[in-house]
């Protein structure tokens, strides 16, 4: 309800200020288009009203789309969702300490998150202190998950199914960047809240990072005092592309209470690369993303919970108009595809020795149009192939999705 | 390209745009997959529900296959697996990963001697912390596989009248098959039906692999409590420590989930018009197989209307008969010998592997690898069938496999 309430004063606000103050004093914040940016820059940069010399900036963006999908012969019908509305306020509190959040109502107002709520204090480019709701740096597409920088409609399975985006925690940490002449170097380090026995006992049926995320307690205090370290490195050459290295372990089961030992420590390790490209002359742009996950699952607890997960996605995205159209100056026509891959369940059978199936295929193709860059509509058609645990014939799920996201 | 030409372009374009988003959403039910056909999937309700009765199919559908327990809603503490959809995948036959143990009754009259060690179900896996149990020492057992739960409510449907008359328990008339029927205790929730038989306090069993179950309810409420350690109103005993705990799940899902077993259809025969399967049915029959697999039965009178009084064609006779040294693990129920088995029903044998991730795990520990060997390691009661498909020539014993494929 509180945060109903803050969505009216803040939609009130900005309306307001829209109808009432002289245009003029509401300038779009300059957006960094330096071609050295990092997905760790994400989080600042998007696009922000200011209101005249204010030193709040506000912003947001908004998804809604249409999807007609099948399972098997099986469909749903048509579905309107209206997806998610994140919020974000940001203010600079002083030159080198500034403030962001970012709130975000998903699927009308059932889930309502913080997905970011940190001070940043700079104290050189190479050490600033973030402290607060951070997103965790674990592969690109948390840090970089806003609707209206992608061509589909869904997120990564790999990003929402297999990593938990979007993944923040009460937490601290230290970044910081360097730049020379053609390359970007940047690091990130935080402690932060973690994991807890969801991840094995949750009603997915698999071993499932994002299931953590139903337990709403986790902002308050840590499942079991120790805490998530996620690290990251990025690198980012302007004419290459850029390639990031990401960890992210902890403990995740509930090992000690009350000073009693309940069982052994147990650890979830996520490893990811990630990389973004623009290749020269085509302009195509690549990027994607493969995350590889460890669980120290009880010997004596069902094979159906995996050791190891793994999966990712690709994204191609190809331009294929440019110019003015509907009396949008500078409109895009794209064509993209992607491609995405998760297993849930790595392993085999200690009865058969036989696989463990448990994976998802799937492939969409898009046509996604961007009347400005921070707007983009997008049509979709998906084709999912998911095999259960014993590997049995796939289910298939298909249809299309067509939606709009835009930030305002 | 000129101002002109630009303007007719950019009119044809948004007529474009315009058809290509009509044309896909009139084609949207084109484009989604085509649901597999009726007889090559398990799922499903039997023909002629009302609607009411189809609402309460979906209730129990979706708790047996999207209910997955966890230890907060009650699972375990030691368990087999934690929702029935996982050990019967697609309502069909399961895996080696979902085969569970028995162990501790090895005397037909003795009744099980280790209930006292956790028998007579293993519970081999549990939640973070506890300890699952393990097979005493000295105690026999036996691995079941889950088979197939599909046309369980035409079994049910059956009067006790036409299981009491196919049994020949002293093989009266001579052809070497008896057939005997599993004398059991019954729990006391179950509801006695009408024109039960009923010899010295013990009715008939016909559900599990031994016989050994009353009915659907009293196989339910057991899947419940020793599969997946969830108590119920019915079975509020917990399998770790015996005692007796609160239901952790509502009589009203048990209630809807025997509806849905009751009400699953039969599995639906394929190429029946193919004449290798016909001849493959006619050398089933003659070497007799068909003398336990009887092909065909009839239930009678039922409360749900569309069981009641219906021909069926289960390939299964529902009662114990001894199938040889082989097959004897040393372990029984109820008052069978530990040599002796329920015919499984054969239908849905050909879309096993469907939910046995590819593969066949036949007989009722999975330990036969392929229909023929199956037939191969039939004995006892079965031993002379087992020879006259042996001594089969290759194409008749083809025609006979390619006959079971199609059911
Ligand atoms: C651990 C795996 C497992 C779970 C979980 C499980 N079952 Fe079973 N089921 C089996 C096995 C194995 C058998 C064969 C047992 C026997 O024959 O005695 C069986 C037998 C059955 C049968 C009898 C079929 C016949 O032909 O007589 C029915 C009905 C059934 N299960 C329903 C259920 C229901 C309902 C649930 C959930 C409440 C459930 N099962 C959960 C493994 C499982
Ligand atoms: C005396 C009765 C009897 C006769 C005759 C008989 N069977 Fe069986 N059959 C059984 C029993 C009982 C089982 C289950 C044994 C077990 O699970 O260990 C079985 C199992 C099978 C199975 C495996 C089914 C499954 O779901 O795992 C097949 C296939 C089969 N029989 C085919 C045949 C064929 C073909 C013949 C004729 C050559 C035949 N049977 C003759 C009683 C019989």
């Amino acid at each position: 309800m509180r945060f109903l309430n803050l969505l009216i004063i803040f939609i009130f606000l900005v309306s307001h200020v829209k109808a009432q103050i002289d245009p003029e004093l509401l300038r779009q914040a300059p957006k960094n288009t330096d071609s050295l940016k990092l997905n760790m820059d994400a989080v600042y940069d998007r696009p922000f009203l200011h209101l005249g010399k204010l030193p709040v900036a506000l912003g947001g963006y908004v998804e809604a789309n249409h999807q007609y999908l099948g399972e098997n012969g099986v469909t749903e019908g048509h579905q309107f969702q209206m997806r998610r509305l994140t919020l974000f306020v940001s203010s600079s509190i002083s030159k080198r300490i500034k403030f962001l959040s970012e709130i975000e109502f998903e699927d009308g107002t059932k889930e309502i998150n913080i997905e970011f709520a940190s001070v940043d204090f700079e104290f050189a480019p190479l050490l600033n202190l973030r402290g607060g709701i951070v997103m965790n740096p674990i592969g690109a597409f948390n840090q970089n998950h806003d609707g209206p920088k992608w061509e589909f409609v869904d997120r990564p399975i790999s990003a929402t199914q297999l990593l938990p985006a979007t993944w923040s925690n009460v937490g601290f940490g230290v970044y910081g960047k360097k730049y020379t002449n053609n390359w970007a170097y940047a690091y990130e380090v935080y402690l932060t809240n973690g994991f807890d026995n969801k991840i094995i006992e949750n009603t997915e049926n698999h071993t499932s990072l994002p299931a953590t995320k139903d337990n709403k307690d986790r902002f308050e205090e840590s499942f079991n005092g120790s805490p998530l370290l996620t690290g990251k490195v990025a690198l980012r050459n302007s004419k290459i592309g850029e390639i990031g290295f990401s960890y992210m372990g902890g403990v995740y089961n509930k090992f000690e209470e009350d000073g009693l030992t309940l069982d052994k420590k147990r650890r979830v390790n996520v490893f990811a690369i990630d990389f973004n490209t623009n290749l020269p002359k085509l302009n195509t742009y690549i990027s994607g993303e493969w995350a590889w996950v460890t669980v120290n699952v009880p010997e004596t607890y069902t094979e159906q919970f995996g050791r190891k997960q793994q999966g990712g996605f690709i994204d191609i995205v190809q331009p294929v108009l440019k110019r003015s159209m509907f009396g949008f100056e500078k409109a895009t026509l794209n064509a993209a595809l992607r491609l995405e891959y998760v297993d849930w369940n790595k392993g085999t059978f200690r009865s058969t020795g036989g696989n463990i199936s448990d994976h998802v295929y799937a492939i969409v193709p898009a046509i996604s149009w961007r009347p400005t860059p921070q707007t983009v509509i997008r049509f979709n058609y998906r084709y999912n192939w998911q095999k259960d645990l014993l590997g049995n014939p796939p289910s298939r799920l298909a249809g299309f999705q067509f939606g709009f996201s835009t930030y305002f | 390209m000129n101002l002109k030409s630009f303007r007719v372009y950019a009119k044809y374009k948004s007529l474009l745009i315009g058809s290509l988003i009509i044309g896909t959403i009139v084609a949207c039910k084109e484009l989604v997959p085509d649901p597999p056909a009726d007889d090559q999937i398990l799922d499903g309700p039997v023909d002629g529900l009302s609607g009411e009765q189809k609402i309460k199919f979906l209730r129990g559908d979706v708790a047996f296959n999207d209910d997955i327990f966890t230890q907060e809603t009650g699972l375990g503490p030691l368990f087999v697996a934690n929702s029935c959809g996982t050990c019967h995948a697609g309502d069909g036959k399961g895996h080696p990963f979902t085969t569970l143990t028995r162990f501790g009754q090895n005397d037909a009259n003795a009744g099980n001697t280790f209930l006292h060690f956790g028998g007579p179900q293993l519970q081999n896996r549990a939640i973070p912390g506890f300890q699952p149990e393990q097979i005493p020492v000295g105690a026999t057992f036996s691995n079941f596989t889950p088979p197939a739960n599909t046309g369980l409510g035409f079994l049910e449907a059956v009067p006790d009248a036409i299981l009491f008359a196919l049994a020949d328990e002293n093989d009266a008339n001579g052809d070497g098959i008896s057939g005997r029927i599993n004398w059991i205790s019954v729990p006391p929730y179950c509801l006695i039906r009408p024109g039960t038989i009923i010899k010295n306090g013990k009715y008939i069993g016909r559900f599990g692999k031994k016989a050994a179950v009353y009915d659907l309810l009293q196989q339910t409420a057991n899947a419940y409590n020793q599969d997946m350690g969830i108590s119920s109103s019915y079975e509020y005993f917990n399998t770790y420590d015996g005692q007796e705990v609160d239901p952790e799940v509502a009589n009203q899902t048990v209630l809807d989930v025997v509806f849905y077993l009751q009400t699953l259809k039969a599995p639906i025969q394929r190429d029946q018009s193919n004449p290798e399967v016909q001849a493959g049915k006619h050398i089933f029959i003659t070497i007799n197989c068909a003398k336990c697999h009887i092909p065909q039965l009839q239930t009678g009178d039922f409360p749900i209307a569309a069981l009641a009084n219906k021909t069926f064609f289960p390939y299964s006779d529902f009662l114990l008969h001894d199938m040889g040294p082989a097959l004897d693990d040393g372990y029984t129920e109820g008052s069978a010998l530990t040599s002796e088995w329920r015919t499984p029903p054969l239908w849905g044998l050909g879309l096993s592997k469907n939910s046995q991730g590819g593969h066949y795990f036949l007989l009722h520990d999975g330990r036969a690898k392929s229909i023929e060997e199956a037939i191969l390691l039939h004995g006892g009661e079965a031993q002379s069938s087992k020879t006259a498909f042996q001594q089969l020539s290759p194409t008749d014993k083809g025609k006979i496999i390619k006959f079971l494929e199609s059911l």
